[in-house]
């Protein structure tokens, strides 16, 4: 038994995988499955029929029945296997009474049996249908609800980046008077979240005539003190010398900040921009307090309301769920390398 | 010799010409708004008062929308409901307060008068006590593995990353699916011989999935905060420890320990912060449910103040301004620690 566990856990050239590194592997592997497992256990079932879905205990694969045509019958059959005097048969079943089947042989339409349910087996094979993806998007309004995500995602992001990005400058560049003030009070509201603020924002969103308007959901997201605080400290990295050349050539402050500073903070600017992709996009209390309206919702306020409808279709919600999550993960897959340190760095999300 | 154009040789005069097309773009609208607004702008009021006119967008926006609020959740809470506009809502002093904290026993919410604010706060709290204690055992291990001699960290590092990236709805619904009577979870029980559980409509299964869901699409974030700060710790105080002979627990008691602490704070404050304020995922996952076992704090707030009926907003913004007192409360003892530590 040791000689096998030796040889199992033997390595070239190093010595023997400590017990520790074995542990360690395992917990590894354990965290792989438990991460991703029911990410793709979501996709999976995301292609399976509604009878499949409804199925326990529930299967990995989707699969679908086959079905044959029979002459003399409208409708293509549901096929199954049956055991008839120790010969397995394949017969297409035209109807159920009871726990009684009426079945037909499709190579013999003549021929008719009855036989009890117990005894039939379904002849399947797994099929990836986009079936719960097309009927899905109609009638979940799919195009709507991702045009106002994207929306509200790219015009929340340019505002985040031009608005911190001007604030982040006049607060790292310049010492004026009330400057520290304004900073600080900016970091403080950092403790204090967007929760508690909730029924007076809408207040005032209110006032504005904002309310159903992606407006409304778009410009109070804009001004983030996390994000104004990082382009701030990362523009008191680049050196002033820059900016009195630049006025000695007679540029304006705007023309400083424009073509100076902003070039060089490329890389605060980037992880500020993904983290505002990411932000509005996942975005869920807030929309769903400005927008009542159906045809304004984002696709996590539709998701959500699509799933409390009393009548749940999974297969519907499945899909659809897949859908939403695709731009977050091809985010993931292109740029995870950034992002990941982009945090580590910054410690913000 | 003249080669075709291969798809690759356009793709790339496609995204150069784009890129061309951008920084035009951004050119011509910077010259525009110097040419026409900043450089009047600065003639008129001097270099010395431009940095004002920097930060005013962002001013604007936040006092709109972050600072008057805060300020306006008092008009509320002091005035009477159910009317939105504050002219309309007359003055009734601490009532809205002294109706939630009227409990003839603070610990048993039945005996209050606001009894689901109670029942809520008590939820939560048990809720960000798991969540918390839960949440740094997991990421701090994780972030220990993650920092040993490892093939393929970049790999694994973005395994537990990748559920902070999906949205909590996304996460919700997954979970819904897994844990539902008929799911995946009840299915391999069955499998394997063990009864099919009400993960979703028992109050105590409810709570409990609802810590390990949120433990699961968050915990990569704070590993990865606590792998940065165990990859500051320098190598060399690892060898000089060793060469005085101690041991793996040494190493964890008398370096990691001290040395992770500060961080170890931060990632204790920002999801304790964080679990206050849990809420897209309790709605799309039990929606406060069964009953009122995963009522959070902030879903009271939002039912209260927009989804019942009858909007009791004086009473929303009371237990937000409670809530936000218990949050500027844990902040400052953070920072009291945090100040001890250094």
């Amino acid at each position: 038994m040791s000689a096998i566990l030796r040889f199992l856990t033997r390595t070239r050239g190093r010595k023997q995988l400590h017990i520790t590194d074995t542990l360690t592997y395992l917990y590894l592997g354990l965290g792989v499955i438990i991460m991703f497992a029911p990410v793709l256990w979501l996709i999976f079932s995301s292609f399976k029929s509604l009878g499949e879905i409804n199925t326990f205990p529930p299967r990995l694969f989707p699969y679908q029945q086959d079905t044959v045509q029979v002459a003399g019958y409208d409708q293509p059959l549901p096929l199954y296997k049956v055991n008839m005097n120790g010969q397995t048969v394949e017969l297409a079943e035209i109807n159920r009474i009871g726990i009684q089947s009426n079945m037909v042989d499709p190579k013999n339409p003549a021929q008719t049996f009855r036989i009890n349910i117990k005894d039939l087996t379904k002849v399947e094979h797994i099929v990836f249908s986009l079936d719960n993806y097309g009927q899905g998007i109609t009638s979940f309004n799919f195009g709507v609800y991702l045009r106002n995500s994207t929306i509200v995602t790219v015009v929340a992001t340019i505002l985040t980046l031009i608005v911190n990005s001007m604030a982040a400058f006049a607060l790292s560049k310049y010492k004026f008077k009330g400057s520290t003030a304004i900073f600080l009070i900016m970091i403080a509201t950092l403790m204090v979240p967007t929760t508690v603020v909730l029924v007076p924002e809408f207040l005032i969103i209110t006032k504005l005539h904002w309310n159903n308007t992606l407006t409304g959901v778009i410009i109070p997201t804009i001004a983030t003190p996390t994000g104004m605080f990082l382009l701030r400290q990362y523009m008191l990295t680049l050196p002033d010398e820059l900016m009195d050349a630049a006025r000695v050539d007679g540029a304006s402050e705007w023309r400083i900040f424009a073509q100076i500073i902003i070039p060089l903070s490329g890389p605060a600017l980037a992880v500020l921009a993904i983290f505002s992709v990411m932000w509005r996009w996942n975005d869920f209390l807030w929309p769903l307090v400005v927008l009542t309206h159906n045809n304004l919702f984002t696709l996590q306020v539709g998701l959500a309301s699509f799933q409390g409808e009393l009548n749940v279709q999974w297969n519907l919600i499945l899909a659809m769920t897949v859908l939403t999550l695709i731009p977050v993960s091809l985010i993931f897959a292109f740029l995870q390398r950034s992002i990941t340190t982009g945090i580590a760095t910054t410690g913000m999300k | 010799m003249i080669r075709k154009a291969t798809r690759k040789d356009v793709i790339q005069t496609i995204g150069d010409r784009l890129s061309w097309f951008f920084a035009s773009l951004y050119d011509w609208i910077t010259y525009v708004l110097d040419r026409f607004f900043f450089n009047p702008l600065q003639k008129l009021v001097g270099m010395r008062r431009m940095p004002y006119f920097f930060v005013l967008p962002n001013l604007l926006v936040f006092s709109l929308f972050s600072l008057l609020p805060m300020l306006l959740n008092f008009g509320y809470a002091f005035t009477k409901d159910p009317n939105l506009f504050l002219s309309e809502r007359p003055w009734i002093g601490t009532q809205n307060f002294s109706q939630i904290l009227n409990c003839g026993n603070i610990l048993d919410p039945n005996t209050c008068v606001v009894d689901l604010f109670w029942r809520s706060v008590w939820n939560t709290s048990q809720f960000v006590v798991f969540q918390v204690i839960i949440m740094v055992v997991v990421s701090l291990l994780t972030a220990l593995v993650l920092n040993g001699k490892i093939k393929a960290r970049g790999f694994f590092r973005s395994v537990y990353f990748y559920p902070v990236l999906l949205s909590p709805i996304v996460v919700a619904l997954i979970w819904k699916w897994i844990l539902q009577d008929s799911g995946l979870l009840n299915g391999i029980l069955t499998g394997l011989g063990i009864n099919a559980q009400p993960f979703m409509t028992n109050p105590t299964w409810a709570r409990f999935w609802m810590v390990m869901i949120s433990t699961w699409s968050n915990m990569g974030f704070y590993t990865l905060i606590l792998l940065a700060g165990l990859q500051a710790i320098p190598q060399e105080l690892y060898d000089a420890a060793k060469i005085d002979g101690a041991n793996n627990t040494d190493l964890f008691k008398g370096i990691i320990m001290p040395l992770l602490m500060p961080t170890m704070l931060v990632v204790t404050v920002l999801s304790l912060i964080r679990a206050v304020q849990v809420f897209d995922i309790v709605y799309a996952f039990t929606g406060g449910g069964p009953g009122s076992a995963t009522m959070y704090i902030v879903q009271y707030i939002y039912m209260n103040g927009f989804s019942s009926p009858i909007k009791l907003m004086g009473l929303a913004s009371t237990a937000s301004i409670l809530m936000a007192g218990a949050l500027v409360i844990l902040t400052i003892i953070q920072m009291v620690l945090r100040r001890n530590e250094v």
